[in-house]
């Protein structure tokens, strides 16, 4: 049977209209990089220090 | 015209007791909810409980089919377990093994954010406020998340209110097209796979954490054989001309963007299919496999098969429903489904299939399942790990994690919708534009009066022998607008009742 899909392209947003007052993509690129490893920076520090024994206790009892 | 879609929001939360020697998730949900009583002013007196839950009206047994099929299990209420109502006219219970916390009921989408923020604070409070009773080293931990990973879920259900004179199989119609496919931005993201027979390994990272639960098209479980549409006819509201769309299929969000969406698309689709202003109707040929596939595919590219034989992708269908939904609110204004707030929901909801379109990476501040899946995937490439490797499922699990100093959710980067300062006045003070508005004013100006409460009446005693109930049938009564100046103006729920009984109310 046909694909009867139809996927709607609609307007662009005013976000997209205005993405050349945007900095340019390289440097979004190793701003986006430098926040994650910001992150991945404090993730090291706050994740649980044994994940191991973490995921195995973590057991729930089923509910609603 | 479809009735105003007031909403609500009902979270179980995963709860951990560490560094008990016998930890009963029982006990340590009473502990954590009792602690917040106490330490909050919800148990002001001495030997005296805080307000507790009504049972007289509870009916889960009841199926919005009719007759229930042979072989329905009927939800059980537990009475004996810690059950008050708070002072913004939420319900904050232990159900089964867990903390829940039920929002009061919300005029639009964007209030529903706000209580549902305000009922992570409690939870928050909640674990400092029984941290001061437990011994050294031990500490209960909440997490806002539906899975422990090893094949047991509990719910986030919503809520909506829904006009009696809706064909219930023409909600089923349209709630099982929304909810197979709102997955793709409702999604909390999940690694593994919990279905029975299929290893946890098979799968790295699904969409959404309660797709491997859900086993049936329509039913009336809660617990087991889950259904996508729940019929649990139990509106706590007017009967006769209420219904209560009880929503069991969906994530617990932690990014505030979902939660906006989840219920602010589903009020509209309910509104659509009141007014029967759907157009097309969308039917899956298998729509639990639907479910599924549309979970595990993070492509979101894959043909689903529909009944009368052709495909349409999760996207596709959702530029349908937002379409339907955008020329309903044109035709038809936006005031049964929040007024401006739907606009924004619009809006919001084009945004987010645009970008799930375009590339889904570029949605980590606003898609729970995008966000989890950056910090996965970056935690993996900076210590080379294995996509097995129990760091990563921490990371899983930690994402929910409800305590400010540890909750990765709250590191992400999550755009926000609701201040910080008005979800903290929202953890007391109820919404004014629902009868919620009147709950939450009796129990915070005449709690020693009220004996119980529940969704649609308060019990007081006043000293008069016999007790005292009034009735909240009307969801959308009871608002600052109708009764504010009444409660100013009383200095005793004496009072307030001869108001009442004289306003005819």
């Amino acid at each position: 049977m046909a694909e009867r899909e139809q996927i709607r392209r609609p307007a662009p947003s005013p976000r997209e209209q205005s993405v050349e007052e945007s900095p340019p993509a390289s440097e979004r690129g190793s701003d986006i990089k430098a926040q994650l490893d910001d992150l991945l920076d404090e993730i090291d520090e706050v994740l649980e220090t044994n994940a191991e024994d973490f995921v195995k206790s973590y057991i729930q009892k089923g509910g609603e | 015209m479809a009735v105003a879609k007031l909403l609500g929001l009902e979270t179980e939360y995963g709860i951990v007791h560490r560094g008990a020697a016998e930890p009963n998730p029982i006990s340590a949900s009473s502990l954590l909810i009792n602690a917040y009583l106490i330490a909050h002013g919800h148990a002001p007196e001495a030997g005296r409980a805080a307000v507790g839950w009504d049972f007289t009206d509870e009916t889960p047994a009841n199926d919005a089919r009719g007759g229930a099929p042979a072989g329905s299990l009927a939800p059980e209420i537990e009475t004996h377990l810690v059950n008050a109502v708070l002072t913004n006219g939420a319900r904050y219970y232990v159900d089964h093994a867990h903390p829940e916390l039920s929002t009061p009921e919300c005029a639009d989408p964007l209030s529903a954010v706000l209580y549902d923020r305000a009922a992570e604070l409690i939870a928050a409070r909640s674990m400092e406020a029984v941290r001061m009773l437990l011994p050294p080293g031990e500490e209960i931990v909440v997490y806002k998340n539906n899975s422990d990973g090893k094949g047991n879920s509990y719910g986030c259900h919503e809520n909506y209110l829904v006009s009696r004179a809706v064909p219930f199989s023409r909600i089923v119609t349209n709630a099982t097209a929304h909810f197979v496919t709102r997955q793709i931005y409702c999604g909390a993201g999940k690694m593994g796979i919990e279905t029975a027979g299929m290893r946890l390994d098979e799968a790295g990272y699904q969409i959404t954490q309660r797709a491997d639960f859900i086993e049936e098209e329509v039913g009336l479980e809660t617990t087991l054989k889950r259904p996508i549409v729940n019929t649990r006819d139990e509106p706590h509201a007017d009967a006769a001309k209420y219904r209560r769309l009880h929503v069991i299929v969906g994530d617990a969000n932690m990014s505030q963007v979902a939660t906006f969406l989840k219920v602010g698309t589903t009020a509209l689709v309910m509104a659509l299919t009141e007014d029967d202003a759907m157009g097309r109707e969308f039917r899956f040929a298998t729509p639990v496999a639907a479910l599924r596939q549309v979970s595990r595919d993070l492509s979101l590219r894959q043909p689903l098969e529909l009944s009368d034989g052709a495909t349409i992708t999760a996207l596709g269908l959702q530029w349908e429903l937002l379409a339907a939904a955008r020329a309903y609110v044109e035709q038809r204004g936006a005031d049964a489904v929040g007024g401006t707030v739907a606009c924004d929901v619009l809006a919001r909801w084009e945004e987010v299939l645009t970008g799930l379109e375009r590339d889904p990476a570029t949605l980590a501040a606003q898609i729970d399942w995008v966000a989890k899946l950056r910090l996965l995937e970056g935690f993996r490439d900076r210590h080379g790990l294995d996509f097995q490797d129990a760091r990563l499922r921490a990371l899983d699990i930690q994402y929910h994690d409800l305590r400010p100093d540890r909750s990765l959710a709250a590191r992400a980067g999550l755009e926000t919708l609701v201040d910080e300062a008005a979800a903290a006045r929202a953890m007391t003070e109820p919404p004014p534009d629902t009868r919620a508005y009147f709950r939450g004013r009796c129990l915070q100006k005449f709690a020693s009066e009220v004996v119980a409460a529940n969704w649609d009446s308060i019990v007081f005693d006043v000293g008069e022998g016999s007790l005292r109930r009034v009735s909240m049938a009307e969801p959308a009564r009871g608002t600052v607008a109708h009764v504010g100046d009444m409660f100013d103006e009383c200095g005793s729920a004496m009072e307030l009742l001869r108001r009442l009984g004289a306003a005819g109310a």
